[in-house]
């Protein structure tokens, strides 16, 4: 099970958070600032697995993010890096080459995002396309609602002219 | 990409990025957050629209890691918005900002549930994906049925059903009760039907949980997820989107070879048969490729499949692949692939028996313990400690010798004591053992535990053959120009009671072992001087016939150290000196230690304590019962408990002997009691290392460092260390004058007066604290620090660390009363004088009425104000018992003293008292409060009190703060004092913290 997600930048700024089991406030800036002086000062050649606190945390770098989740001990860690990779590319295709910038002023995109890969801490879709299909989807809802607003407002507007 | 339409955010998000430095961002965002505050505060009815922008500012500012503590209110109301857009940012903010644990989260269960059940599709989504994020034990209760019903109804399309099972699997790891296990083996064997990957990787999940539980329930499960592996693995009906660069959903491999490893194993030959060719086309199939991506994914299924054949215990030909597979894999470039080869190899230990063909890759196995990479360098450590047995102890010990000069601090206390275990278990003859354990020390001093010194002199103890080796060692070792404490303190005690054995050598005469051990006294902790001075009675003791100029030594010694300050030392000093005194009785009180009783070493134990691996643990334990090794713990074979010794027997004499040191020997005899009591019924106290007189004959050193921690002074019942002085004033006494009066004396003792002069103006308050010495030499380490509730602003001005003689020191303080309350600051001062550190934990006097303004009420102001403050919780009434008795004038006076000012006449009824004060605090500016007492001329000891502020807090905190002053809660520490005329009471309970702040707030 993945307990959290994080994306910190190379300069230790978090970008994404995500608990999947309960901290407190406290707690997790603790564990932020655990993590990062840990991941941030690993030299580019090691593995992608640190022990800490009895738990392993998988993380990978892609240009100046570091996307880190937190397993038990006993999981695959392999495979929740592959997780890591399976969402970067998601985000890829939904920003057309995604940069930290995207997700900075976009950080709700990732979130809805996140929340189609996860839940629970688990994998929920492995398939790009269908992830990409629904969060099309939830786009289109959203701007269904606001030109429906919007031509409410219209009408409101030519009413009262 | 722009976000859509919410410029604010975007133009907000900028900012931040433009600020210069950590304080230009909190200053933005906590304009931001007073901005939406005051949105949030009054605006009832907010736009949805600008509701929205505000709870994902929230959001973003939560995320930078402020403190975002209001508006989760708005994100949870979100939630039952009707529209999309709103709902779905209620959604994901809620379980973003709030965790499981929190209240807030209770109000919108219905609305989640409603979604739930509802017809809406996307409604749905959202809903399962808060409750599988963050839902608790709560929600499990009240939602697992309508969650069940989504995933298994027909006409639930795929994308709400994957989260539904999801979900559930949420639910049930809060409380697996909600799964009735008769009712769901069924459906969850439907569910591995699912064609749709998406759904399946999710119920997979599900499974994995479910079965991990209670694999008995689920057996009809076993076939079908071998069926969706055997479909994977040939890639039938795998729709290309589920392949990830190449391979058939790597993830759901994964989590079905999960799943078959919990079930202990598989009876029906033919899913078996289908299972291990699956299995074997991983193991052979499985080539290293150059995509990362491709290689991670084909290696985390095979390290999945590793494990399940492990698991499944399969014909040896299939292990022995296994391990040539790991062997491969600890050697390869890649990290990844490294570190997971070195962990399996780990686990492989645990469940089969393939340490011969493990050993063959030690050597590179060791090589990884100088990898760059400090995961990889600590797979390796694990390892190499589960794979060491007798015949490669020696050369892994060795290896973790050299690496602990290098290794970083993090890794080497893990080392030090694995190295010690494995020396332990393994060695393969005492000599070598003692060698390993004193280089362990030596080169890592730091982080060898007493608990691996304690064990080195229960082994010496109890071989005699060690014992005339142990001492020359330690002789070796005491040459070298430097010497780590704990080496110190082993080589002391193994001196004192073996050199004897070494008399005959150059160098090792009793006069030569004192001398040299003499030599070092300077250097050592205090602790380590009571072990010295052991050592010395025993040396004294063994030097037969008695060398008077060594004697002469020796007592000089004990008489100095008869007044030390610390008293074990002291103990020790005067006992010795009078034992030694005794001649012959000496030789019989101070023989050698007797043998300890067999038992599991303490360190293994500590081992299975501390963090590490449990599972690589238990390896080594079961593989040390099943392996004779000619361990240390096994060699001695005599019973543990000898005949009795003489000691006892001498002791018991003693008394008649010498009837004027009477007092004296019964000490010994307590404190020695566990040495002569060495006997079946006390063998556990003796054999424990951790309980430290065992192990040191006379009173233990490491005894009275827990016991001082403890603040319990068993042996020494002259008073606590810490705080030797004594202050020579009533500290309650003057903190209740000074809680009236503005300036005078908070403490003093024969050393240090403090002095405080305080000045008030509204919420501010500007003190001084005059630090005074009042001796003829300088006061070190001075430190004053302020425990401030968090209504108070403190600032001192820095304390100077030294005080000079007979100097005084002004420390302005300045204090801004944030918000009412009545807990007091504690002003936390230490000095040290001479060898004693003085800690002495004061309060404050600046307490609730120093933030009162006088003011005189006329009938015509007071009443209106009084009717307006009509009920709770602005207006309080209680009735107060347990009064002070005072007369009505010595009330009113009090209460004039509080600055609370009693307005005579006001009240028709003589028995009353009516009083008013302005109270000045930054959250409620000045605010008038009243005060209505009511008194019972037949019984003053009760009263009925009535208070009035225009803030609740302050109403409440009032109340309070004048009941205190009138119930007998200052005069309760006086009776204590007037009993116990030393003041030496006082500042002992005063300087608990535990109990002054239970006092205090």
């Amino acid at each position: 099970m993945i307990h959290f997600v994080l994306l910190i930048s190379r300069q230790g700024k978090v970008r994404l958070t995500k608990w999947y089991s309960p901290y407190s406030q406290k707690e997790r800036s603790k564990v932020i600032r655990e993590l990062s002086g840990m991941i941030l000062s690993r030299g580019p050649k090691l593995c992608n697995f640190v022990e800490w606190r009895g738990f392993k945390v998988v993380y990978k770098r892609y240009a100046s993010l570091y996307f880190c989740m937190c397993i038990n001990q006993e999981d695959n860690e392999l495979e929740v890096l592959e997780i890591i990779h399976h969402y970067v590319e998601i985000l890829d295709r939904y920003f057309g080459s995604v940069c930290e910038l995207d997700l900075i002023f976009n950080f709700h995109k990732a979130y809805y995002i996140l929340d189609e890969v996860l839940i629970a801490g688990e994998l929920q879709e492995s398939s790009k396309k269908t992830v990409a299909r629904l969060v099309a989807a939830q786009d289109s809802l959203v701007d269904a609602a606001k030109e429906e607003a919007a031509s409410i407002s219209n009408i409101i507007a030519q009413a009262t002219k | 990409m722009a976000l859509s339409g919410m410029r604010g955010l975007s133009v907000f998000i900028s900012e931040i990025r433009n600020c210069q430095n950590k304080e230009q961002e909190r200053l933005r965002v906590d304009k931001e957050l007073g901005n939406i505050r005051n949105r949030f505060k009054n605006e009832k009815g907010l736009a949805p629209y600008e509701k929205k922008k505000y709870v994902w500012k929230m959001l973003y500012i939560f995320m930078l890691g402020y403190d975002v503590d209001f508006g989760h209110m708005e994100a949870v109301s979100l939630i039952s918005a009707p529209k999309y857009p709103e709902k779905q940012v209620g959604y994901l903010v809620t379980s973003c900002l709030l965790n499981e644990n929190h209240d807030f989260l209770r109000l919108a269960i219905n609305t989640v549930r409603n979604d739930i059940i509802g017809r809406n599709e996307t409604f749905q989504c959202l809903a399962l994906t808060l409750v599988g994020n963050i839902g608790g034990r709560e929600f499990a209760e009240s939602l697992a049925p309508d969650v069940q019903k989504l995933l298994i109804s027909s006409s639930c399309r795929p994308l709400v059903k994957k989260k539904a099972a999801l979900c559930l699997l949420r639910l049930f790891r809060k409380n697996p009760d909600v799964v009735n296990v008769d009712g769901w083996s069924n459906r969850m064997a439907q569910l591995l039907d699912e064609r749709n990957l998406g759904v399946l990787t999710s119920s997979m999940s599900l499974f994995v949980s479910l079965v991990s539980n209670n694999h008995e329930a689920y057996w009809s499960c076993l076939p079908k997820c071998v069926k969706v592996l055997e479909r994977l693995a040939r890639n039938q009906d795998v729709p290309q989107e589920y392949t990830y660069y190449g391979i058939p959903s790597p993830w759901l491999q994964v989590k079905t070879m999960r799943a078959l490893q919990y079930f202990p194993t598989i009876e029906d030959p033919n899913t078996r048969r289908a299972l291990f060719e699956v299995l074997q086309r991983v193991l052979m199939g499985t080539d290293v490729v150059k995509n990362v991506n491709k290689n991670n994914a084909s290696h985390a299924v095979l390290f999945e499949a590793l494990a399940l054949v492990m698991h499944l215990d399969a014909e040896k030909e299939m292990m022995s692949q296994c391990v040539a597979l790991l062997g491969k894999f600890i050697a390869v470039r890649e990290p990844n692939i490294r570190y997971l080869g070195l962990e399996n190899m780990t686990r492989m230990l645990m469940v089969t028996d393939v340490q011969e063909i493990i050993k063959r890759h030690q050597a590179q196995i060791i090589t990884s313990l100088k990898d760059p990479d400090i995961s990889i360098r600590r797979r390796a450590l694990d390892l190499l400690y589960a794979m060491c047995d007798v015949s490669n102890a020696k050369d892994i010990v060795e290896e973790l010798l050299q690496y602990l000069g290098t290794a970083e601090f993090t890794m080497r206390e893990e080392l030090a004591l694995k190295a010690a275990i494995l020396a332990e278990k393994f060695a393969p003859d005492l000599s070598w053992y003692m060698d390993v354990i004193l280089q362990l020390i030596d080169k890592a001093g730091d982080f060898v535990s007493d608990d691996i010194w304690f064990r080195v002199v229960q082994f010496v103890t109890n071989n005699e053959d060690l014992q005339p080796y142990a001492a020359l060692k330690a002789r070796e070792y005491l040459d070298k120009p430097a010497i780590h404490e704990t080496m110190m303190k082993v080589s002391a005690y193994l001196l004192g009671e073996y050199s004897h054995l070494l008399a005959r050598r150059p160098g090792c005469s009793p006069k030569e072992i004192f001398g040299i051990i003499h030599e070092k006294l300077p250097t050592v902790s205090t602790p380590t001087v009571s072990i010295l001075l052991s050592s010395y009675a025993k040396i004294l003791m063994h030097s037969q016939p008695p060398d008077p100029e060594l004697q002469n030594q020796i007592w000089a010694i004990f008489n100095k150290y008869e007044t030390s300050i610390d008293a074990e030392i002291q103990q020790r000093a005067v006992e010795y000196f009078a034992l030694s005194k005794k001649g012959a009785a000496l030789i019989d009180i101070l023989a050698e230690m007797p043998k300890f009783p067999e038992r599991e070493s303490s360190l293994i134990k500590r081992a299975g304590d501390t963090e590490a691996d449990t599972a690589e643990l238990s390896a080594i334990k079961s593989r040390a019962q099943q392996q004779a090794s000619n361990a240390l713990v096994v060699t001695d074979q005599q019973p543990a408990n000898h005949p009795p010794q003489v000691t006892q027997l001498a002791m018991v004499k003693i008394p008649s002997i010498n009837e004027e040191n009477n007092h004296v020997d019964q000490e010994v005899t307590q404190t020695n009691g566990s040495m002569g009591e060495g006997e079946p019924q006390n063998g556990d106290i003796l054999g424990d290392l951790l309980s430290p007189l065992a192990i040191e004959g006379p009173p233990g050193v490491s005894g009275t460092e827990t016991l001082s921690e403890d603040g319990a002074l068993a042996l020494a019942p002259v008073g606590e260390q810490e705080n030797a002085v004594k202050p020579i004033v009533d500290i309650a006494e003057i903190f209740h004058a000074l809680c009236i009066k503005d300036s005078g004396v908070l403490y003093e003792d024969p050393y240090v007066q403090i002095g405080i002069k305080a000045e008030w103006r509204g919420h501010q308050g500007r003190l001084v604290l005059f630090l005074g010495n009042k001796t003829t030499s300088s006061l070190d380490s001075v430190q004053a620090v302020f425990l401030s509730p968090s209504h108070l602003k403190l600032e001192l001005s820095s304390v100077p660390e030294v005080i000079p003689p007979r100097a005084q020191v002004q420390c302005p303080l300045e204090v801004v009363n944030l918000c009412p309350s009545r807990d007091v600051a504690v002003l936390d001062f230490s000095y040290k004088f001479g060898t004693n550190l003085v800690d002495n934990k004061l309060r404050l006097p600046a307490v609730l009425n120093k933030f009162f303004q006088p003011i005189t009420l006329s009938a015509e102001e007071f009443f209106p104000q009084w009717r307006s403050l009509a009920a709770p919780p602005l207006k309080l009434q209680e009735v107060v018992r347990g009064v002070r008795p005072m007369s009505l004038g010595e009330m009113a006076n009090l209460l004039n003293s509080l600055k609370l000012i009693v307005s005579p006449g006001l009240d028709p009824n003589a028995n009353n008292l009516v009083a008013s004060t302005t109270f000045y605090s930054e959250s409620t500016r000045s605010m008038l409060c009243l005060v209505r007492i009511e008194t019972d001329p037949a019984d003053r000891t009760q009263l009925r009190m009535t208070v009035a502020s225009g803030d609740p807090t302050l109403t409440f905190e009032l109340k309070e703060f004048i009941k205190e002053q009138l119930i007998s809660i200052p005069s309760a520490s006086r009776p204590a004092v007037h009993q116990q005329p030393q003041p030496t009471t006082q500042p002992i309970s005063l300087s608990d913290p535990g109990a002054l702040l239970a006092g205090l707030l």
